[in-house]
């Protein structure tokens, strides 16, 4: 038994524990237990989980190599884990328990996790920037309670900075991942478009969906990345390419690397606090021998209306499945067998779905279906789905013409630091207007990474965001491990 | 913007018909709001040159898949139908069609 309080660190550091024979995994298990039951009704990270003592897959892991052996994973709402609750923070998914595990999940058993069977709260069907859209109610952030954690990941990323998770996945569509990572303090990966298996992700957007880590430093993002990529022959859009291994990128110089600056971030809505983070960031990598130029990325101003229009146009066709039929919510079907109420039959299914969704559907998720249906519908699709889907093109070539030049982009994550509760609740498109350094690299389906990048004077993380070309995550370690080794942020934690 | 989009309560509805999505009356009056909103936002598209382009719908250059066609045991159907709001023996029931 120790009395270290293990949660306080990474799994790379428990691995070496465990190894070492210093510590036993149900060590882990409990101090994180405890940890959880401390901070849990201040931070609200985590869904369904009712007061009871914490579940996991099992209580000990598979075998004795695995990358994770042993560690504590936990898992956002939207990543089906068999025999455990996966509900999406929907109440139309309301006690779905998924018949199988994703492919990620299979891939962290084998490597030795134990999978938490509570999950970590989002936006309904991940349809938010600040997990105020959950069934469940708003998790609050970790550095300041009254701020949101960023969204749509909010509970991974506010777990993992109050050391209520080891570590944690979430998915990103537009910065789901890149964003709460930022606003929370935390290490967050949106990995290249097909490096991860989506197979066992509840689908948003299946053209811009990824899923990945977010950890509490760079090294643990290497290590869950090693676990979870891969050709996945139930993913017919995963690539097959060989898996480097990531952590091999760890600890190099960056001497000599050249790095973008898109000078159409810096235009209009930038909280200036945000540009002054950014200027010592690039002041810092500049220390660490590697330059940095402007570019023109010229589409940058098309991204959020291309975003909005495709991401809601894939949302609105993955989302007929909740029909009350399969899985989760029915309304409105009693009666069925006896007489027909002076309905026909046909009206009578119809009646079922539409009351099942209007319902079971929170109001961003209807506000994103209705967006998506019309711009799919007749006489609109040419004028709004084709065109986005072309602009789109435009915006992928942007970054192609880029990286001809230069080994990654740096820029900010988000406009602002974490904003208060309820501060853009009413209003979608402010909220819709703040994802506008992130979606692009969906829409390019290029990887990027959030980084703890320094504290606004109100004491609130800011990320620092690594973009690079498809596939080369290890650019991306390269660089955030060394910015990671040369800044103090890694080290600061909130106070609880 | 030369042509400004309005929504209608009357589109709003006819839409939601569509997907299939029963709304109040205070939902019709606020989503035609704000969809009017973020629709002549999205209009900024109209500006972009995209004549010589082509549209991308997938980001990666993939190719169909194909797997042999072999047998494979599947999940079982009590398994599959462990969810559903109503089943009798192996199958999904739903209200009366026809």
């Amino acid at each position: 038994m120790s009395c270290q309080k293990l949660y306080k660190f990474s799994a790379h550091q428990l691995r070496e524990k465990l190894n070492s024979r210093e510590i036993k995994s149900e060590d882990i298990l409990l101090s994180l237990s405890e940890r959880i039951r401390e901070t849990e009704s201040k931070v609200k990270a985590y869904v369904r989980l009712n007061g009871q003592n914490l579940k996991f897959s099992s209580q000990t892991p598979a075998k004795t190599d695995g990358l994770l052996n042993g560690i504590p994973i936990s898992i956002k709402d939207n990543i089906c884990t068999e025999g455990m609750p996966t509900e999406c923070c929907s109440k139309i998914l309301q006690g779905f328990n998924p018949p199988y595990d994703a492919t990620v999940i299979r891939k962290l058993k084998e490597a030795g996790a134990l999978i938490l069977e509570t999950k970590l709260n989002m936006d309904e069907f991940a349809f938010g920037s600040s997990t105020e859209n959950s069934f469940f109610g708003v998790t609050h952030n970790p550095w300041n309670l009254a701020c949101v954690p960023g969204g749509s990941s909010g509970g991974s990323a506010a777990a993992v900075a109050a050391d209520e998770a080891i570590a944690a996945l979430g998915s990103d569509t537009g910065g789901s991942i890149r964003q709460p990572a930022s606003f929370c303090g935390v290490v967050g990966l949106k990995p290249t478009y097909g490096r991860v298996s989506r197979y066992g992700l509840i689908a948003f957007a299946s053209s811009l969906d990824q899923i990945g880590p977010l950890t509490k430093d760079v090294r643990d993002c290497a290590l869950v990345m090693n676990v979870i990529s891969g050709y996945d022959p139930m993913d017919s859009t995963s690539v097959n390419m060989a898996v480097p291994d990531y952590t091999a990128s760890l600890g190099k110089d960056i001497r000599g690397m050249k790095f973008a600056i898109p000078k159409e971030y810096f235009v209009e809505g930038m909280d200036p606090e945000i540009k002054n983070i950014f200027s010592e960031a690039l002041e810092q990598i500049k220390k660490l021998g590697a330059t940095y130029q402007e570019v023109s990325l010229p589409n940058t101003k098309y991204a959020v209306p291309v975003y909005y229009i495709v991401a809601t146009a894939e949302a609105s066709s993955n989302l007929s499945r909740f029909d009350g039929v399969q899985y989760g919510l029915r309304i409105g079907d009693r009666g069925q067998v006896a007489g027909d109420r002076g309905q026909s039959a046909e009206n009578r299914l119809i009646d079922m779905y539409n009351k099942t969704r209007g319902e079971g559907f929170g109001e961003e998720a209807k506000r994103r279906i209705i967006l998506g249906t019309f711009s799919l519908s007749h006489g609109y699709y040419d004028a709004y789905y084709l065109r986005a889907l072309k602009v789109r093109t435009l915006i992928k070539n942007d970054f192609d013409a880029v990286f001809k030049d230069f080994d990654a982009i740096l820029a900010p994550v988000s406009p602002t630091a974490a904003f208060k509760i309820g501060e853009k609740a009413s209003d979608p498109l402010k909220m819709y207007l703040s994802d506008i350094y992130t979606i692009s690299a969906n829409l390019a389906g290029i990887p990027a990474i959030s980084v703890p990048g320094g504290f606004t004077k109100g004491k609130l993380p800011v990320g620092l965001q690594i973009l690079a070309k498809p596939f080369a995550e290890e650019v991306i370690f390269q660089v955030a491990s060394a910015y990671e080794q040369a800044t103090p942020w890694y080290n600061e934690e909130p106070k609880l | 913007m030369i042509n400004f989009m309005q929504i209608t309560k009357d589109t709003v509805k006819y839409v939601a018909a569509l997907a299939r999505i029963e709304l109040k009356e205070e939902e019709l009056a606020r989503l035609s709001g704000q969809l009017e909103g973020i629709l002549n936002f999205i209009d900024k598209l109209k500006e972009a040159d995209v004549s010589q382009v082509s549209p991308t719908s997938h980001i990666l250059t993939v190719n169909n898949v194909l797997r042999k066609d072999e047998l494979k045991t599947s999940l079982k159907p009590e398994k599959v139908l462990n969810n559903a709001p109503h089943k009798e023996g192996t199958s999904f029931v739903v209200p009366k069609v026809i």
